[in-house]
């Protein structure tokens, strides 16, 4: 059954059960948020998204309301716009500011919406933590400096990959997340798929791996599958300046059909090979045991002259091709061109049973 | 894949896994089978000799002893035919063979096949029962399975469970094989394989080879041509003079690496195009560099049939050029001028040539890709095959008796090796091992050993021991753990210097698919 509600002064219509939020959103109201994911279950626990109900006492979490037949809702009101800025105090209360050298920098909702409300510092200034960092592993690290508990980490770790390596640790203002026994990451359950990085609003989580390269939000990002196993996951590579600096996964799943930006451990850090200065760079040929650089054209004559001068002595099927598995459809298909067409054999086979 | 990957997070009621250890080498189809049995109570058959994570959420969990997959799929059948539980209808309509499979299979009762797979009848009859009685179960496998002079055998017996139960041609069912490459099933469906063309076209077929003759102007040879595994036997007998090879690395993923380094060592040609100088590379007379998926644009076919894009995000590195570029310019030099301005234009003629992929074209892989076979322009792509009739019209049960793997133990290596991969690493390492993260996480090969075992052998977790086969030995660090067969060591073959490979058999293999049998060698381990 619809329901009609009217928000910021215009009427929309939803399906009954619909959070208030999405019918905001319908409305066109720009709601800020921190703990709501639509891909995890709803924690209510930001109040970011509050906004007004006209003839409520209070305000509402629009994340965790349902929506209601005849509700007049303000996104913007004084009180909401008031509200927000005491969440984004309260945050900033315990989140290091070193925007300057964060890698969130640009892509950070703290930031955006202290900027959108003209947050420049809180009134909140107690006791700050000076937790440390995680970084006990190469993939990730955590600075519990900058976590604003939104517990977006905790649930896609259990809703997404289902490890279940981190939870929420003490409460009030101790509460930080932490894995079993407070102990570091790699001797938790973690396989560092690093879900928990995607879902981080802030910059409490970030790649190890990509830290220092580029900040995310001023990279270039090219949209592509991922070259390990055979799931097929798409992931989005991040470029600067003509080099692969990091990898980042996108949640359409329009767009990531198969693992709607969920990766694993070598899909979201195994990436850095491609930088790696063992990459061959000219085509080599060997003599007396050892290699020497060539031109190409000098390589591939040398190649063409010996293939030719084989399958003259010895026939077409003395000859044999590997082709890959790791290369594209379009190389493969020209590769046993190559073999049946230009050499005249069957003798192309790949991987497929190793 | 007959279906495909998202359907077994929420269509599956029941998954049955067999040979794949899925969270560590498909980790995201992993996660989603968890998701599935903990957020929908979908339940879980696991059978590996070695207690895989998603082992721990089974409902049945079968620990049996490495090759020994017929005798297990024949008990679970056996079970499932005496219990009334088998799909009459669907074996009435869709299928034939089930007398003479059903003749074979009523040797197996539960507490023989038990007896074969060193597992417990009951576990037998629940799993049967789990996945017979189920709404929709999905047998998922891969090299765990197939990795068996057997190989062909034990995928035979997983289709005649599917076929049985009527576990085909709908959501969360199928007879699903991860395949483990990004382009695997790519490179199959583009012909890379000696006996076909493009989407399977036999080259032994008159009508196949003339239309590839009319297309490419050149006449064909119809003689299938050698797998992997032969040839590298055949350039050790001298009659394979010259091997191309393009981002493969025989040197450490084949059979009996010793005898791979002898048979690479007698070719007059060794030709290789690949991104590292890898093991192979090492052995080359020429070496060619290509580019890595980063730099390239093309498309990949993954393991549920979705052909998906690679697009280029930065340029050659150095010197190297794409692989593309590479086999058209060695091609004209051969005789045979090949052109093409971009991967796409290769695509358009692939498409004129493979039926499965006729329909496809760059700008409707814009999205989400689309899974073949799609015939048209105007076809939606198949997430699932088989719907109304299988490709050949019946479905075929096969009459398969339970065969030993080839290499039993015995006095002088009285212990299992099976051999595979590590969630930090893929295939020969080329590529993880220079990646900084997972190479400082994982540095190096361990060979994991059962607690009672290690105890008999005077081995201490963490200690270095020699492995050791009829091929050869490595030395490498013991990981003492639970949850493996006692009799049962595990070794990872991305590894060169201490490579699984000098220790697996090239001598036997599959006879109708080739395979190795990688995952059963005789070994013994001792103290060094």
């Amino acid at each position: 059954m619809d329901i009609k509600l009217t928000i910021d002064g215009k009427e929309v219509v939803v399906p009954q059960g619909t959070m208030l939020i999405d019918a905001c959103r319908q409305a066109g109201a720009d709601i800020p948020t921190f703990c709501y994911d639509p891909d995890l279950k709803l924690a209510g626990s930001c109040r970011m998204c509050v906004v007004q109900p006209k003839g409520w006492r209070n305000l509402v979490a629009s994340c965790v309301t349902p929506a209601q037949n005849g509700m007049v809702i303000e996104t913007d009101s004084p009180d909401v716009i008031e509200s927000r800025k005491v969440v984004l105090e309260l945050m900033l209360s315990r989140h290091k500011l070193t925007c300057h050298t964060c890698e969130k920098d640009g892509e950070c909702n703290l930031q955006d919406y202290c900027y959108r409300y003209g947050v420049t510092e809180s009134r909140f200034d107690g006791k700050v933590h000076n937790l440390f960092k995680d970084d006990s592993n190469p993939f990730i690290e955590r600075d519990y400096d900058k976590c604003i508990m939104c517990t977006r980490c905790v649930r896609a770790c259990d809703e997404i990959t289902g490890a279940r390596a981190i939870n929420i640790m003490d409460r009030g203002h101790h509460a930080k997340i932490s894995t079993a026994f407070d102990g570091e990451l790699v001797d938790s359950p973690c396989v560092f798929c690093g879900q928990c990085i995607m879902v981080c609003p802030v910059g409490a989580l970030t790649s190890k791996i990509a830290a220092g390269k580029g900040k995310a939000a001023q990279n270039d990002k090219v949209l592509t599958t991922c070259t390990y196993c055979g799931t097929g996951c798409t992931l989005e590579l991040n470029v600067k300046n003509d080099k692969i600096v990091g990898v980042t996964s996108n949640r359409d799943p329009e767009l990531s059909p198969v693992n709607r930006g969920a990766l694993c451990v070598k899909g979201r850090f195994g990436w850095d090979f491609v930088n790696s200065p063992e990459r061959l760079t000219t085509p080599l040929i060997k003599e007396n045991g050892e290699f020497r650089e060539a031109s190409w054209d000098e390589a591939l004559g040398l190649a063409a002259e010996k293939i030719k001068g084989i399958k003259e002595q010895y026939g077409p099927d003395s000859l044999s091709m590997f082709s890959s598995a790791r290369i594209t459809n379009e190389e493969n298909y020209l590769a046993q061109k190559l073999m049946r067409a230009a050499i005249g054999s069957n003798n192309v086979d790949h991987c497929a049973r190793l | 894949m007959t279906n495909s990957i998202n359907e077994l997070e929420s269509d599956a009621k029941c998954i049955f896994l067999i040979g794949t250890n899925t969270t560590e080498n498909h980790p995201v189809i992993g996660y989603k089978i968890r998701q599935n049995v903990l957020k929908n109570g979908a339940k879980l058959i696991v059978a590996d000799p070695r207690k895989i994570e998603l082992a721990e959420l089974a409902d049945v969990y079968i620990p049996f002893k490495p090759g020994t997959d017929v005798a297990l799929f024949n008990g679970m059948m056996n079970v499932i035919i005496n219990e009334g539980l088998a799909d009459s209808k669907f074996i009435e309509n869709r299928t034939e063979g089930y007398e003479a499979m059903a003749e074979i299979v009523a040797k197996y009762p539960p507490e023989v096949a038990a007896e074969i797979c060193g597992v417990d009848a009951e576990d037998i009859i629940k799993a049967a029962r789990l996945y017979a009685e189920s709404e929709a179960s999905s047998v998922c496998y891969a090299m765990g399975l197939t990795q068996h002079s057997t190989g062909t055998d034990n995928v035979k017996s997983c289709c005649n469970l599917a076929l049985l139960t009527g576990n085909l041609g709908k959501p969360g069912t199928g007879v699903n094989p991860l395949r483990g490459q990004n382009n695997v099933q790519g490179a199959c469906d583009m012909g890379a394989l000696p006996v076909v063309f493009t989407a399977y076209q036999n080259v032994t077929n008159d009508e196949a080879r003339a239309k590839f003759e009319k297309a490419w102007g050149v006449t064909l040879s119809g003689i299938n041509g050698l797998t992997l595994t032969k040839t590298i036997n055949k350039a050790y007998e001298g009659e394979i003079k010259g091997l191309i090879v393009i981002g493969e690395n025989p040197m450490v993923s084949d059979p009996d690496l010793h005898h791979v380094e002898e048979a690479l060592e007698k070719l007059d040609l060794l030709l290789v195009q690949d991104i590292f100088l890898t093991e192979t590379a090492k052995k080359a007379d020429i070496v060619l560099p290509g580019v890595s998926f980063a730099e390239k644009d093309g498309t990949f076919s993954n393991t549920e049939r979705r052909v998906q894009r690679v697009r280029k995000a930065i340029s050659n590195v150095g010197d190297a050029r794409q692989d593309w570029e590479i086999l058209c310019d060695l091609s004209t030099r051969l005789g045979y001028p090949m052109s093409y301005n971009t991967p796409e234009e290769i695509f358009e003629e692939i498409r004129t040539l493979t039926p499965s992929y006729a329909g496809i074209s760059y700008a409707r892989l814009e999205g989400e890709g689309l899974p073949w076979p799609c015939p048209t322009e105007d076809h939606p792509g198949t997430p699932i095959l088989h719907k109304e009739k299988f490709n050949r019209g019946l479905g075929l049960f096969h009459a398969i008796e339970y065969i030993e793997p080839a290499e039993l133990p015995d006095d002088e290596y009285p212990i299992i090796l099976t051999t595979g991969r590590s969630l930090y690493h893929y295939h020969t390492g080329t590529m993880t091992r220079k990646a900084s993260g997972l190479d400082e996480f994982m540095p190096s090969n361990v060979v994991q050993i059962s607690s009672p075992l290690a105890k008999a052998n005077n081995i201490v977790d963490g200690e270095k021991i020699r492995v050791t086969t009829r091929r050869g030995s490595i030395e490498l660090e013991a990981e003492v753990i639970d949850g493996i067969r006692e009799n049962v060591i595990f070794t990872y073959f991305h590894f060169a210097e201490t490579a699984a490979n000098y220790l697996t058999n090239a001598s036997v293999l599959d006879p109708v698919a080739g395979i190795p049998e990688y995952k059963v060698s005789a070994a013994r381990i001792e103290k060094i």
